[in-house]
């Protein structure tokens, strides 16, 4: 296993090598930062000094190697609107996008997992019809639209929840649940159709001619094979929800990554930007290894080596 | 003991409505077992015969299906009149059931041990016992090393073992009734008869009543006691095992044994003048994995080879068999022959030409004189193709074969000449029988006038009677277009009435080959006789 780790690091770090050169000039495309830090009517010898100050006088295939050295000793470069090391400034606001992400998605696999299994139990039934149509305007209903009319719905009209921040544990509740809405919508389906062909299989007859119950025919037979797909789908789904994170932490007043970078990408902080791109797929490439690992766990025919 | 049968099932009828009416799957069917008794439900696919049997185990859902009469009794009591709760306590106690395809059966995610001691915890044996139970279980069916073996998962077993834990499951509370649905169907020739041998050594030890639903007439005459025949739904005739073997009343029946391969004469080695080069001569070919074709200082003792210096020749107007296990490397032999793959070493000559040594355009002139049919008609022809599209795809390719003003009338022609109908043509794969799609797919071999046929299981996964509709089908037109076939096979009797020579593989190896006659009447290798032995194709003729 360990060797797998390893050799799957080492495929990751191509993926990240070409990211990182696609973010730095991608970023530099969108303009110059002095035209947003400085007065508009500063002079042609503020915006030489302002550019000379943070290195972008220079040619950029120098700005680019200087990037690369920093990278090399865990420098990203200065913010330029919070004059901090970037790095500290992504740092700080991941935890909050890391626990938005890790209250969302069990919750989204809790139940997402109960309602497509019910609904494959008997396909057709009334409750898989209404999971159906439930899960498909999920999956199809765009995030900021539900944010925004969340806000109207429980905070300004009901207001028994509040409109933005972080202060206590209503403050989350708008933010998970619509952050859930898409994920679940899609991973009831996905988990309706894997459960009705696992239900399907030779083995679930086995296990009836066996004298085995019901409930465990499903939520022992069945899901454990049924999850392969599952999990496949849900690990895209779960590196999705940094980009729900952008719209609904934007929308909430979220201090997390998502809305840092939407700020960064609007203020040409070019270092946030790159810090924050650098450690989110890092946080992605994590999430792949944990998958590849809860394969090998749920299916024994899977094996690393 | 009363004399009340253990079973009894009276005039069950169960329907499944579908969009076009209603299909009545088991019509007024009757059957019962008694302790002891070996009871055979014999019948080809879609007769019912698994129908009924599913429905002792509550096993056929309802809807769709739909239980229009009858009564099941077990016992005495009416199980279609117990709730399902109670069925389920039924289930894997007192009857149990097992399945053709043990890997498919088998949970491929729990170890087969977890898998055995189930059945018991779910019937609330007490988990103390259940280990050693398993163990004796597994040592008792034949698993060597059960300690080890029962944290091990099933695809870590081979097919027959599989089956063995199969068994070792259902027999776990030493139930009354054993239900056996096709259990030997999907495994080599010699392991079905050590599964059968030990389903009938189980079955003596505990007296259990053993119901085993089977196409396969070989089984019913080596294993069953009583037999029923279904046909459409319905029973068209019952007897004992003998009675129905050696007189059969129903017509149905009759065909159904008249078909059973290996019950007519040899086939004729035509006679091959001295100066007549072969049509195809395979010479000390061989197959190694991991290995370079021509590389033979690679081969080192742990190579696998697939193919172990085989050699043989294939001359015109004669039908090789080559037969094996799974296993024996006789795939590996046809995808060579193919050019799906090349030979490790030897060489392998169509007509005087070497095929792997061949330029492309050479290779495009010599390749079409040999065509094939392969085991599944249903993933070998493409489902969004007509007939007529398949069947002339050949020329689309080889333009100069025919003109395209002529393709229809030419597809008709060779539609008519495997046996289908002219109107047929615009019709798409999955409106056919199988039969009927493997004669598609003879149709289209037969699109380039080839010289060679190479049928790769092609009848295996046919009925028994369409099976031999299409060997019939075969050795017409070996007659009349004077082809040439190598008829690859696991099934000994299917060679037997159809092959003028066979080749017997084992682990790689030719082990045996001559004339088919002298082969079958007098094995020489210890293996042709185990697979003899096993098989029905040591039968005699029947007149």
């Amino acid at each position: 296993m360990g060797s797998f780790i390893f050799k799957r690091s080492l495929q990751s770090v191509f993926s990240l090598v070409a990211l990182i050169i696609l973010i730095f000039f991608l970023a530099r495309m969108t303009g110059s930062p002095a035209d947003l830090y400085l007065p508009q009517d500063a002079s042609a010898e503020a915006r030489f000094q302002f550019n000379e100050q943070y290195g972008f006088n220079d040619p950029l295939i120098e700005q680019f190697g200087r990037f690369l050295w920093g990278l090399l000793h865990f420098d990203m470069g200065q913010s330029l609107q919070f004059s901090r090391p970037a790095v500290d400034v992504v740092l700080q606001a991941f935890p909050t996008t890391l626990a938005l992400a890790a209250i969302t998605m069990p919750l989204v696999l809790l139940v997402s997992i109960v309602t497509g299994s019910l609904a494959a139990y008997r396909p057709g039934g009334i409750f898989d019809r209404f999971a159906s149509i439930l899960s498909l305007i999920g999956a199809s209903t765009p995030n900021f639209w539900v944010a925004i009319v969340g806000v109207l719905v429980f905070a300004v009209t009901l207001r028994v929840l509040p409109t933005s921040g972080t202060g206590t544990a209503l403050h989350w509740i708008l933010p998970v649940g619509v952050l859930m809405l898409r994920p679940t919508g899609v991973l009831v389906q996905v988990v309706r159709t894997s459960m009705m062909t696992a239900l399907s299989s030779t083995y679930i007859k086995t296990a009836r001619a066996k004298g085995v119950g019901s409930r465990a025919i499903v939520f022992v037979h069945a899901l454990r094979n049924g999850l392969l797909p599952v999990i496949t789908v849900a690990s895209d789904q779960a590196a999705g929800i940094v980009n729900g994170a952008v719209i609904v932490e934007t929308v909430f007043g979220f201090p997390g990554i998502g809305k840092l970078m939407i700020d960064s990408v609007l203020l040409r902080d070019f270092a946030v930007i790159q810090a924050a791109v650098l450690v989110t797929a890092l946080a992605v490439f994590v999430i792949n290894i944990i998958v590849d690992i809860t394969y090998a766990l749920v299916d024994p025919r899977i094996r690393y080596s | 003991m009363t004399d009340q049968p253990l079973l009894d099932i009276r005039n069950l009828s169960i329907d499944f409505p579908n969009r076009h009416g209603v299909v009545h799957a088991v019509a007024d069917v009757s059957w019962s077992v008694n302790a002891g008794e070996t009871l055979a439900i014999l019948g080809e696919s879609g007769s019912g015969k698994s129908v009924s049997a599913s429905a002792v185990m509550d096993l056929v859902d309802a809807p769709p299906a739909l239980i229009t009469s009858g009564e099941i009794f077990y016992r005495g009591r009416d199980l279609l009149k117990t709730p399902r709760e109670e069925r389920r306590k039924i289930n894997g106690k007192n009857i149990s059931m097992i399945f053709q395809d043990p890997l498919a059966a088998l949970n491929p995610v729990y170890p087969v041990g977890w898998q055995i001691a189930e059945t018991l915890r779910v019937h609330g044996v007490d988990k103390a016992a259940t280990h050693a139970r398993v163990i004796d279980l597994l040592g008792r069916v034949g698993i060597a090393d059960p300690e080890r073996r029962a944290k091990q998962y099933p695809h870590q077993f081979s097919g027959g073992q599989r089956q063995r834990i199969m068994i070792a499951s259902a027999i776990a509370l030493e139930p009354d009734l054993l239900i056996a649905d096709e259990p030997t169907s999907a495994l080599d020739v010699t392991v079905q008869a050590q599964v059968l041998k030990l389903l009938k050594e189980l079955q003596a030890e505990s007296g259990m009543g053993l119901v085993l639903i089977t196409h396969d007439l070989g089984v019913v005459e080596k294993v069953a006691d009583r037999v029923v025949v279904m046909q459409n739904g319905r029973i068209v005739e019952a007897g004992t095992a003998t009675g129905i073997m050696t007189e059969p009343q129903h017509p149905y029946t009759r065909k159904l044994i008249d078909a059973m391969p290996g019950r007519h004469g040899f086939e004729v080695q035509p006679s091959v003048a001295a100066s007549d080069r072969p049509l195809l001569e395979v010479r000390n070919v061989s197959r190694v994995y991991g290995v370079l074709p021509g590389k033979v200082a690679d081969i080192g003792p742990n190579a696998v080879k697939a193919v172990d210096d085989a050699s043989f020749v294939l001359n015109k107007g004669e039908t090789l068999g080559i037969v094996g296990e799974s296993g024996s490397g006789k795939s590996t032999l046809a995808r060579m022959l193919l050019g799906l793959d090349k030979p490790t070493l030897g060489t392998i000559r169509f007509d005087g030409h070497n095929l792997n040594a061949m330029s492309a355009a050479e290779t495009f002139r010599v390749r079409r004189r040999m065509q094939f049919v392969f085991q599944d008609p249903t993933a070998s022809l493409n489902p969004r193709m007509t007939v007529g599209q398949i069947v002339s795809e050949p020329w689309a390719i080889h333009t100069d074969v025919l003109e395209k003003s002529l393709w229809r009338d030419r597809v008709i022609d060779l539609l008519e000449r495997v046996g289908l109908k002219a109107d047929q043509i615009d019709r798409h794969p999955h409106q056919f029988s199988g039969g009927q799609r493997q004669r598609i797919a003879i149709a289209r071999a037969l699109a380039l006038q080839p010289d060679v046929i190479v049928c790769d299981e092609a009848v295996s996964a046919l009925d028994v009677s369409v099976q031999a509709q299409v060997t019939d089908l075969l050795k017409t037109l070996r007659r009349d277009f004077g082809l040439s076939y190598i008829f690859i096979a696991h099934d000994l009797a299917l060679i037997r009435d159809f092959a003028t020579s066979t080749i017997v593989m084992y682990k790689g190896q030719i082990v045996e080959q001559g004339p088919t006659e002298a082969l079958y009447r007098d094995p020489q290798h210890a293996y042709t006789q185990r697979l003899l032995q096993a098989s029905d194709a040591h039968l005699p003729t029947a007149a």
